[in-house]
């Protein structure tokens, strides 16, 4: 039981991490019908952003901040205009191969400049232990991590039903044509999604690296994960994706400990196939409904 | 007529003159994990070879020819290091060196038994020299040698009684594993959680919590080298404060790099070190240091001392043949005194396993230290 409880939580922290890589997903699709097969490498490639400046002699939160701005500026901004902009009416197919083919890319670049080899990236959050009830210790790391994602899921929430900006950008996903009409600035926010699809892409770089190392295939596994994430959560909600990776952080660990390490990738999959068969929409995605 | 062949030999002559030096030259493929989960592994292995044949050419080569390394990438793949292989075989080398991997060894040492060319591998799955391979040399221990080593030091070192192991799931981690279990069942030492984890997996909260469940006396710690550096800093996330028992590997300077501080502790048998207290394997760590930017781990004295292998049995046999290498290792000791880069003694069985000292170490403020010497089974 107290093993239970503590892989909940462990579940829950990652969980986390794919939420906010899965948001992502689904901002970018329903603004733009973007499937951004990049996604994973978009959370690789942040966290060598921060190393290089480190190398640079940046101490490491400068390097942190640093990293997340070079993220928005070409994960967000330039991704937009160089890569999605000119497929951008052309239909889902063209721009899936050519989020296919910037994945392999960074990649690749990514192996040019640091190696095949994993890097060492430094931790944000403490390395100490705290018992929350007898037996059940963990990681204030791992609490830490959560608390960072759900803040910054909970600050993303605020944004988009809060702010006058976030409603447009809801109005841009619901139906683009309307909202040109009422005077909404569609493009700009179509960019902004963009952005904040880059900004979450760095958030969840710098809270993952530390425990799976910086290294080039990183993307392959979050990629797929956050993918998964999206779908089962509801490819048309927000909240959907949070779910999603939530559910999946949670059932990955569970499948580790209980099935087997050797099955455990094959669940989030399983688990695709069934939402597919059963709830198509999603566990809380709605039919034929756009909202950010 | 006399002068035509004259002539003609004389623009044979300058023909011959005229081809580039690396025409002539004894080319050894390495088929090695550059990329991939091995990559760690595999590099390192490249870089301490390509130091070797550097110094082995400078010093005029063996038997008078300039040695190449031919290195070509597995991918740490063993369907694509068997293709490679097979290509390589294709020119009839003198031997090949690698793969570090395993299952990539595993799964080309019937093409180089069949093509009788000496393999010298990085692998140390057991396995590997049980297969009857005339043609196969290991450059470090099998776990049928240092597995027996960390029984006992578990037993009498570490004095526990039940013992958690932690392994991953390929050829190397999964005969590690079996060859732990013989060696444990045999000294009455019990094991409480049998952890299976997965190559090149990222994430060990799962496993870190299963091994904390078990409350075991000691953890067996037996993963390769990215994936130790990750299970070392979940475990000290999560505070898992049992000692940390590992095999070369978990002591190792690469992990302990990636690691940091949640190396710290670690014990364990170390079959190579570049921080043995011999002072040529320290020179070798220096040198290698200074070159690459970066300390050798046991696998980058392992590529070291591979050339250095083939010169010495080419030596002894007088000839760069492939079959008269092979003959010429089994059975053969190579001393340091008359062969400096093979850094320390070593001998070679007639089924190419190594035999030579080896060393009980900890990792103290991010440094391993050895604490004894073991001496050499065979004298």
């Amino acid at each position: 039981m107290t093993d239970l409880l503590q892989l909940v939580i462990a579940g829950l922290a990652t969980g986390g991490i794919y939420a906010l890589a899965a948001i992502g997903f689904t901002l970018l699709w329903q603004t733009s019908q973007t499937i951004n097969f990049a996604q994973g490498e978009f959370v690789m490639v942040p966290a060598f952003f921060s190393l290089a400046a480190m190398k640079l002699g940046l101490p490491f939160l400068p390097a942190l901040l640093v990293a997340v701005l070079v993220s928005m500026l070409l994960l967000g901004v330039a991704f937009r205009y160089v890569v999605v902009g000119p497929l951008l009416h052309r239909g889902v197919l063209p721009l899936v191969i050519s989020t296919i083919a910037l994945s392999i890319i960074l990649k690749e670049t990514v192996k040019d400049f640091y190696s095949a080899e994993a890097q060492v990236f430094p931790t944000l959050l403490p390395d100490r232990v705290v018992t929350l009830l007898p037996g059940v210790a963990v990681s204030l790391a791992q609490i830490g991590v959560l608390a960072v994602s759900l803040v910054t899921i909970g600050g993303l929430q605020w944004f988009l039903g809060g702010t006058r900006t976030g409603r447009q950008m809801q109005a841009t996903a619901q139906n683009p044509g309307v909202a040109r009409i009422l005077g909404v600035p569609v493009e700009r926010m179509i960019l902004y999604t963009f952005v904040i699809n880059a900004g979450l892409a760095a958030m969840a770089s710098i809270l993952i690296s530390p425990i799976y190392l910086a290294k080039f295939s990183n993307g392959e596994t979050l990629g797929l994960v956050a993918f998964v994430a999206a779908i089962v959560g509801g490819f048309n909600q927000v909240r959907g994706a949070i779910a999603g990776g939530l559910l999946i952080g949670v059932l990955d660990n569970l499948a580790a400990s209980y099935v087997s390490t050797a099955y455990r990738q094959a669940i989030p999959l399983i688990l695709l196939v069934l939402v597919i068969l059963f709830r198509p929409q999603g566990l809380l995605g709605r039919r034929e409904e756009r909202a950010v | 007529m006399i002068r035509r062949i004259f002539a003609g030999a004389g623009l044979a002559a300058v023909a011959f003159a005229a081809l580039p030096a690396a025409a002539q030259d004894v080319v050894v493929p390495a088929i090695l994990e550059l990329s991939g989960p091995g990559a760690v592994s595999g590099t390192m292995f490249k870089n301490g070879a390509a130091m070797a044949v550097d110094e082995i050419n400078a010093a005029g080569g063996i038997l008078g020819k300039k040695i190449k390394l031919e290195f070509v990438d597995t991918a740490s793949d063993p369907g694509k290091a068997r293709a490679a292989v097979q290509r390589a075989l294709d020119d009839k080398p003198i031997a090949i060196l690698g793969p570090v991997y395993s299952g990539s060894v595993s799964a080309t040492l019937k093409l180089t038994a069949e093509a009788e060319v000496p393999q010298i591998i990085g692998g140390e799955a057991a396995p590997l020299t049980a297969q009857g391979s005339k043609y196969i040399f290991r450059t470090s221990f099998g776990q049928n040698v240092s597995m027996p080593k960390i029984a006992n030091y578990i037993r009498d070192g570490a004095k526990a009684k039940t013992v958690a192991v932690v392994f991953v799931n390929n050829d190397f981690g999964k005969g590690g594993r079996d060859a732990i279990m013989k060696e444990l069942a045999a000294r009455d030492i019990k094991v409480v959680a049998d952890v299976s984890t997965e190559a090149g997996q990222a994430d060990f909260a799962a496993d870190v919590i299963k091994v904390k469940g078990a409350n075991a006396d000691v953890v067996f710690v037996y993963l390769n080298e990215e994936e130790s550096a990750r299970f070392l800093r979940e475990a000290k996330k999560q505070g898992l404060n049992k000692p940390l028992i590992g095999e070369t590997t978990l002591l190792g300077q690469k992990v302990i790099e990636l690691a940091g501080d949640s190396a710290n502790g670690v014990k364990g048998h170390v079959g190579l070190t570049i921080d043995a207290p011999i002072p040529a394997i320290q020179a070798f760590g220096k040198k290698y240091e200074a070159k690459f930017g970066g300390k050798p781990d046991h696998n980058g004295v392992k590529g070291y001392i591979a050339p250095y292998m083939i010169k010495a049995a080419a030596e002894k046999a007088g000839k760069l043949d492939a079959k008269a290498i092979a003959a010429a290792l089994h059975g053969m000791t190579i001393t340091p005194d008359k062969v400096p880069g093979i850094l320390i003694e070593a001998t070679w069985d007639d089924t190419g396993e190594i035999d030579r000292i080896s060393f009980l170490g900890e990792v103290r403020d991010g440094k391993q230290i050895i604490t004894e010497t073991l001496p050499k089974l065979k004298k």
